[in-house]
């Protein structure tokens, strides 16, 4: 979320900078993905009836477990944000004017300020849920087979809340001027500046009835989101790399802030990351260790070396400037992060975390602000998010053009990123309902690579973007919005799979607890191989390359794939379907297994890539049968 | 961890809780233990105010902006340069956008848009302060200074608009700069991005006429 977007969604004031002429000189790179992007039109999301909690709902290929309501002292119907409307507007314009001519009282001001109470991005570890809010986290108990059960709340404002864990510590970004170091917000008088806090908040949550916060790490810019970076080999070191979009604060405020472009200003805390380094056995020493020049020019060193800012066309969407990442996502696997750094969207090496440097930028004239970034399991392709009008405004209309506030799909080809194509939520929304692309994870089904992704009030949508340049919807959930007439922020911040569930944080309504069905796109043995996959703590940003144990249900996702994409001859299909179901029933033929290993081992030319991949992960995992493992 | 706030703290949540529902913690600084609170005092906390001062930042800014784009509206018949021009179009969109996004803040909040104090100009740009040499406020200018530019034509025309836009603008940037400097101010997140994202954005179009200017 971004209110300043919000602010100036015109965008005027950065189109200043560069006309179109000078735009096109500064990005030879710049040229729009061109695979095709699936057309937006009515379906059963695109008329639900409104409601704050009795909203009409529609739901295709999944299953609403669980609807929790917010934690009590999260939530206000006053607190619900809603941009004034021109009726609203002009009523009180008539209403100052009454003030002013003595003829009326002012009323009294207004007691929120916009998202006071939104709920934002999500975390778990042992079983626990961590819901972020803006005005402070939640946690819950999810470990059973019932409903979430609230465990605790922990009120500290200051916005947005991305939280994440590690351990039995909790990190939480603050960007607010709003925010105190001792998490109050009013307390304060005069000496205001001493007792600001815009950074990173630790808390240790070893003991669940007395959380605390253990250390607090102040930056320029505050935090808008965070990414925990474990270190490669010393377990007793965790970075975390703060992307903050707010303004520079004082130096006298706190040392070493410095505003300005980088002409007027080389020290500015502008065009840079924060890279704090966190010693697990001290961790209230954590502090800054750098603050890289991710985004300089290669062969100049220039430090705004990226976007400018600006159209890259007369139709063109205005993109950002490239000096912040709004979020990263890290796979520290691979040794690469993706970063949705406003302008553009970039790759860096992160085999030496404390040092990432810049490998790959994407820029597109459709994409007006990256947000976010999410790598397929393989780490040859990134999902990217483009927040256009930042969260706060209805982006999913019929008339909105199709690629602006989509994901744009990008492969990784000899180290490049290279767009490929955009998905935008199908169903048309209304008005009234702020839509737009944002956070989700990946859906570990081997052999696809299946996003889940909340669009706010566009609910929650599952792409399958195995093919980069075909991406297709296979499953959503959606409610109406909240009021039909008037816009009113909220809908699905963010939604992610942990251990074997979809968990969608809801801005005004709490949250949601979501399961896979079976259906055409998906069948029951994906589903199974997904649900089985088991992670002890998920921080979505920091990825980790799923593992499938070897099990009858992996080879049959696999064999439903090809069934699917027609990807596989039909006599040696029903072999290998006979003999997972012999391995199904605890009598598995080895020598068989052997013998279908090496068939499906010839791959025939022309296999699309998926496929190949797909023929050449089974055979292995028949071979391994074979062997007896 | 001293065992005495634990042991104080599991004897209130004893008591508060009943066992049913889980307690809410404000957590205090680093290092400091945290402490209960009701359901009713986490909504208190989430609360945030503004100040007189920014309301009147908010007011004032709005004087201050509608002047750019009255600059603008001369532009239109005497300037040279198809840049100065082109610039000069977009400064008054985003200024004009800008103001729209004051005035929501200040009608949300049930509060007048024009300032209340006689130095602001009650009513805007069209009431005139008394001192021709004297603006309205920081960068402004002033109403001497305004009637020169109109009366100018051509390249004349094109570097006193820049000369005046590139005060007005640093006059904004004063504006921030002491908003930012009162006590209690801006605490209002959106008040606080919008003030930001002046000092930037204006901050870059000064460069970019200084550009220009140099270049006529």
């Amino acid at each position: 979320m971004n209110i300043r977007s919000l602010l100036l969604s015109s965008a005027a004031a950065a189109s200043v900078l560069f006309g179109a002429a000078a735009a096109q000189a500064q990005s030879p790179s710049g040229q729009a993905a061109a695979g095709q992007t699936p057309p937006v039109g009515a379906d059963a999301r695109s008329t639900l009836s409104p409601g704050l909690h009795d909203a009409g709902q529609a739901i295709s290929n999944l299953t609403l477990e669980h609807s929790v309501r917010p934690a009590p002292g999260f939530f206000d119907p006053e607190a619900i944000f809603a941009p004034p409307t021109r009726e609203e507007a002009e009523a009180a314009r008539a209403r100052a004017a009454a003030v002013e001519a003595g003829t009326a009282e002012p009323p009294p001001p207004r007691r929120y300020s916009p998202l006071a109470m939104a709920n934002s991005d999500m975390a778990m570890t042992n079983g626990r849920l961590f819901v972020g809010n803006f005005n402070g986290f939640n946690a819950y108990d999810v470990s059973g087979e019932g409903a979430p059960e609230l465990l605790l709340s922990v009120v500290c404002p200051g916005g947005q809340g991305d939280l994440s864990v590690h351990g039995n510590l909790l990190f939480m970004s603050v960007e607010q001027n709003r925010a105190r170091l001792d998490c109050g917000v009013r307390d304060a008088e005069g000496e205001v500046n001493a007792e600001r806090f815009r950074g990173i908040r630790i808390f240790d949550i070893s003991d669940l009835s007395a959380p605390r916060q253990i250390a607090a790490v102040q930056t320029c810019r505050g935090s808008h989101t965070h990414t925990l970076v474990p270190h490669p080999t010393d377990a007793n070191v965790l970075y975390v790399y703060n992307s903050a979009t707010s303004s520079v604060r004082k130096s006298d405020e706190l040392a070493g802030c410095r505003d300005g472009e980088p002409g007027e200003n080389p020290e500015t805390a502008l065009y840079s990351i924060d890279v704090i380094k966190v010693p697990l056995n001290a961790p209230a020493q954590a502090a800054i260790v750098n603050r890289p020049r991710i985004f300089a020019d290669r062969e100049t060193g220039e430090i705004a070396g990226l976007w400018k800012g600006g159209r890259f066309g007369v139709a063109s969407q205005s993109s950002a400037v490239t000096n912040h990442c709004h979020d990263i996502t890290v796979y520290p696997e691979i040794g690469l992060a993706a970063g949705a750094c406003s302008g553009n969207g970039i790759l860096l090496d992160i085999s030496d975390p404390e040092n990432p440097a810049r490998i790959s930028e994407l820029f597109d004239p459709d994409m007006a602000y990256w947000h976010s970034a999410t790598f397929n399991t393989t780490g040859d392709k990134v999902l990217f998010t483009d927040e256009w009008g930042g969260g706060t405004s209805a982006r999913c209309r019929a008339e909105d053009p199709h690629s602006w506030g989509a994901d744009l799909i990008a492969a990784i080809e000899n180290g490049r990123l290279v767009g490929k194509s955009f998905f935008k939520l199908p169903a048309a929304q209304t008005a009234s309902e702020n839509c737009v692309a944002h956070n989700g994870n990946l859906i570990p089904v081997p052999g696809r690579d299946l996003m889940l992704q909340a669009w706010y009030q566009g609910g929650v949508s599952i792409v399958d973007f195995t093919d980069p340049a075909r991406p297709m919807e296979i499953a959503y959930f959606d409610r109406g919005p909240i009021d039909a007439e008037r816009l009113m922020v909220g809908g699905h911040w963010s939604a992610y799979w942990f251990n074997g569930r979809i968990y969608a944080s809801e801005i005004a309504r709490g949250f949601d607890v979501l399961s896979l069905e079976p259906s055409e796109h998906l069948s029951a043995a994906e589903i199974a191989v997904a649900e089985r996959v088991m992670q002890g703590t998920i921080n979505p940003q920091t990825q980790s390359r799923p593992v499938w144990e070897d099990h009858p249900d992996v080879a049959a996702a696999y064999l439903d794939q090809l069934a699917r994409s027609n990807g596989i001859e039909t006599g040696l299909a029903q072999r290998a379907r006979t003999a997972v179901q012999q391995w199904r029933d605890g009598r598995p033929n080895r020598a068989r297994a052997t013998e279908l290993s090496q068939a499906l081992a010839v791959v025939p030319e022309k296999t699309p890539p998926a496929d190949a991949a797909r023929l050449k992960a089974l055979s292995e995992l028949f071979a391994r049968l074979g062997r007896g493992r | 961890m001293s065992p005495t706030p634990a042991l104080l703290l599991a004897i209130v949540l004893g008591v508060s809780a009943g066992g049913q529902t889980p307690p809410i913690f404000h957590p205090g600084a680093p290092g400091a233990a945290p402490r209960v609170i009701s359901a009713a005092e986490a909504v208190e906390l989430s609360r945030t105010g503004f100040v007189a001062a920014d309301v009147r930042f908010m007011q004032h800014m709005i004087v201050h902006h509608a002047q750019a784009v009255e600059m603008v509206t001369l532009l239109e018949t005497r300037a040279a340069s198809p840049t100065v021009r082109l610039l000069g179009e977009r400064i008054a969109q985003s200024q004009a956008a800008e103001m729209a996004l004051m005035e929501e803040w200040l009608l949300a909040r049930s509060l007048p848009v024009a300032a209340a104090d006689p130095h602001a100009g009650h009513h805007g740009i069209n009431h005139a302060p008394a001192d021709p040499d004297t603006p309205l406020m920081p960068g402004m200018l002033s109403p001497s200074q305004m009637t020169a530019l109109a009366a100018s034509s051509g390249p004349a025309f094109d570097r006193l608009f820049l000369e005046g836009m590139i005060r007005h603008h640093q006059g904004a940037l004063d504006m921030v700069e002491a908003l930012l400097a009162g006590p209690d101010t801006a605490e209002d997140p959106m008040l606080s991005d919008f003030a930001s994202s002046i000092t930037a954005d204006q901050s870059a179009e000064i460069l970019r006429m200084q550009t220009i200017l140099s270049g006529l």
